[in-house]
């Protein structure tokens, strides 16, 4: 025992004290931080991108009412001319009815491909405009049409509220439901690998130095796998660990940055014309979404997130260490060998994104019990609620899963670690494991 | 008292009798020597004796004792043909993570890992990576972390691969002097004049068996093929006796083998008639290296893979 926790202590010191570690714990959430408020600084004062575009051939239908955009769009109505002409006089785009008014369709003449969300928004544009003018010859006022748009611009909303079974009606949010459960799934599918393959690659240097028969002359091989696997395991807490606080010192010091700007922004757009500030809806649906975000359940979802975290790694982590213990210095083998492992790996990845917006399908269900994909899918479907029974099946089965799979790679290691020159094949590494004492 | 006794060791992998039946007893305190061309099933055996490997049949006596590879592995200390070292692991704490790893406590372990140091002249190496040492040097540290811990046996697989004469004389001095202190040395190698010149005990093994077990004296006595180093100046004509052949005529020696039933006496006796000066007489003991060559002649250089029954 003591032993193992002399293992314990080198695995670990050796990588803290590594700089990778210290530059990828420090620095991956500061590029996190710095690209998710960027994005939406940016966001909110991009004003450059303004478009200047042509229409042509309106028969009248929306040149009182097609608005322009403060900040992204501004139509021009030039009366006629020629797309490609207008195009060289310094014009981004021509939008151009087609004489065959059944078909009501505009043709987009542009330099560059259009967004989906501004072709969207130029369509709405229009749609809303033509809806104007109809209502316009029918004879409802301008004035009147324009109060009433104020009034009704998005007055109402949904709040989804759900019944839990103590009959508590608790407010959910499907998209951040979705998101964190979307992210903690791809973090334990990342860290899975990050750190099993740190495994696999501390058993091959162990290997390819050498020193693996002047270990296992001190201590069982079984000691030696089991102490690599569990500092790596603490180095990997560690590092979650200090990623969690550095993410909320640093997003709760930006937000607070960003928020000041933002109450500014949104006094401001009140002051001014209605739909004229797309950068104040922004804001306020990054006020929402930091509201929406307090109402996670967040110790569930850390502790659940530790728990398959840990429990996945020790999963995976013994068969990267017997797949290292097999290999001789070749990283080709490497690839080859690991291939059944990552396998499952990656398919729990697909299970988990493609039915993300069923959590409660039997697939999910299924997926999230069998210890191969249920780190991944189970975090997936944590923070839209699942039952107590299913979490406690789904936990009691990783744990005996990862128990099998460190006796089974134990036995593999302890013969792999000290097989030099030839690679070993599937059938012989099945008759290692399986083979008595 | 013997450290070590192994009976009918036996230990058949799927494709190779790798040990086939083999019993020895190694004395305390003695340097015994393990020898064998490639393949013969001397890591193996070795693998058996540290508890790396269990043996498929057969006991391992250690101290007067059944063999308990968990608590026993502290009393041995072994360096395998293939060793190594954390490559980015400092020097100090690398000896100090070995040498508590074998159970010793953190300050006697420093004390000790000191003293060596001293001993081999590598106080300013502490803080160097293992990466930065030469072959010598490594082999230095690795041989330091073999023995740090006293060890009551010594496992010594090729300790002088890679050293420079300087180093193997430092390392063969200190192998010398742990063997006076009490430890008992097993050294495995193929290099036969070393063998004469440190070991007390061998045992050659080839194909997984034990061919040949003894006192390097009794050995060499055993293959002696009476033959004489003559020192004399004759011409060959005047050789014509039944009393020996001669091997090899020089110009102030002969190398001679005694026929029929003649002493070395008779051969005096003969030189003494003729009133030729006898300079030199010597008997010529076959060296351990001929009779290994002789031993194994005959076998592939590389071992055959041979079914198991």
């Amino acid at each position: 025992m003591n032993k193992i926790l002399l293992i314990i202590k080198r695995e670990y010191i050796t990588r803290v004290r590594n700089k990778t570690f210290l530059l990828s714990t420090f620095l991956l959430p500061l590029v996190m931080i710095l690209f998710i408020f960027g994005s939406v600084f940016f966001a909110m004062s991009s004003k450059d991108s303004k478009k200047k575009i042509a229409v042509i051939n309106d028969p009248g239908l929306f040149e009182a009412n097609l608005k322009s955009d403060s900040t992204k769009l501004n139509f021009i109505f030039t009366g006629g001319g020629d797309s490609t002409n207008l195009l060289t006089q310094g014009y981004g785009a021509v939008l151009a009815l087609k004489n065959d008014s059944a078909a009501h369709r505009f043709v987009f003449h542009s330099k560059k491909q259009l967004g989906i969300e501004t072709k969207s928004k130029i369509e709405d544009r229009l749609n809303r405009a033509f809806e104007e003018t109809l209502l316009q010859q029918k004879g409802i006022r301008k004035e009147i049409l324009d109060s009433i748009t104020k009034t009704s611009a998005n007055a109402y909303r949904i709040d989804n509220r759900v019944f839990s079974d103590k009959g508590k009606s608790e407010e959910v949010n499907a998209a951040v439901n979705y998101g964190v459960g979307f992210g903690s799934g791809i973090l334990i599918y990342i860290t899975m690998f990050i750190f099993g393959a740190m495994v696999m690659r501390g058993v091959m240097e162990e290997k390819t130095n050498r020193i693996a028969e002047v270990m296992v002359s001190s201590v069982k091989p079984f000691q030696l796998m089991l102490g690599k696997i569990l500092g790596i395991a603490a180095v990997g807490l560690t590092q979650l660990l200090l990623w969690v606080v550095l993410i909320a010192v640093l997003s709760t010091a930006a937000s607070a940055l960003l928020s000041g700007q933002m109450l500014q922004q949104v006094q401001e757009a009140n002051n001014t014309m209605p739909g004229a500030g797309g950068s104040a809806a922004s804001a306020i649906k990054f006020m929402e979404f930091q509201k929406t975000m307090g109402s996670v359940n967040w110790p569930l979802i850390i502790g659940c997130f530790a728990f398959y975290f840990l429990g996945g790694y020790l999963f995976y982590a013994s068969l990267f260490a017997a797949i290292g213990s097999v290999i001789n210095e070749d990283p080709q083998e490497a690839q080859s060998l690991m291939l059944p492992i990552t396998m499952p790996i990656i398919f729990g990845f697909i299970i988990l994104s493609s039915n993300l917006n069923t959590p409660d399908s039997p697939v999910m269900v299924w997926a999230s019990y069998i210890p191969f994909t249920s780190p991944i899918v189970m975090m997936g479907r944590i923070p839209s609620g699942v039952p107590v029974i299913q979490l406690i099946i789904s936990m009691l089965l990783l744990v005996g899963g990862f128990i099998f799979t460190t006796w089974l790679a134990g036995k593999i290691y302890r013969t792999g670690i000290l097989m030099y020159g030839k690679k070993a094949s599937w059938k012989e590494m099945f008759k290692w494991a399986f083979r008595k004492a | 008292m013997n450290i070590l006794e192994l009976q009918n060791l036996k230990k058949y992998f799927a494709t190779q009798k790798a040990v086939d039946d083999i019993s020895f007893d190694i004395q305390q305190g003695s340097i015994f020597g393990l020898l064998g061309p490639n393949g013969a099933g001397k890591t193996t055996l070795l693998r058996m004796i540290t508890g790396i490997f269990y043996p498929d049949e057969g006991n391992i006596t250690f101290n007067g004792k059944k063999f308990d590879p968990i608590n026993d592995v502290v009393h041995i200390g072994y360096m395998p043909e293939e060793r190594g070292l954390y490559k980015k692991m400092k020097i100090g704490e690398q000896a100090l993570y070995l040498a508590q790893l074998k159970g010793l406590g953190k300050a006697e372990a420093m004390q000790k890992i000191k003293e060596w140091f001293v001993k081999f002249e590598m106080q300013t190496w502490w803080n160097k990576k293992v990466e930065d040492l030469s072959k010598g040097m490594s082999q230095k540290l690795q041989f330091v972390t073999t023995v740090l811990h006293e060890p009551k046996l010594i496992i010594l697989d090729e300790p002088f691969s890679g050293l420079d004469p300087v180093n193997a004389n430092l390392i063969k001095d200190e192998i010398f002097n742990l063997a006076k202190k009490g430890s008992t040395i097993i050294f495995s190698t193929h290099r036969m004049e070393q063998v004469e010149e440190i070991c007390d005990h061998i045992v050659l093994v080839n194909k997984g068996h034990k061919i040949l077990d003894g006192t390097v004296k009794d050995i060499k006595n055993q293959f002696k093929e009476n033959m004489y180093e003559v020192g004399v100046a004759t011409r060959p004509e005047d050789l014509a006796t039944y009393i020996f052949e001669v091997v090899h005529h020089g110009p102030e020696n002969l190398r001679i083998k005694l026929l029929h039933d003649s002493t070395p006496n008779d051969v005096l006796k003969y030189f003494i008639n003729k009133d030729k000066a006898i300079h030199s007489f010597n008997e010529v003991l076959p060296s351990l290296n001929d009779i290994f060559i002789k031993l194994v002649e005959g076998t592939p250089e590389a071992r055959q893979f041979e079914p198991v029954q």
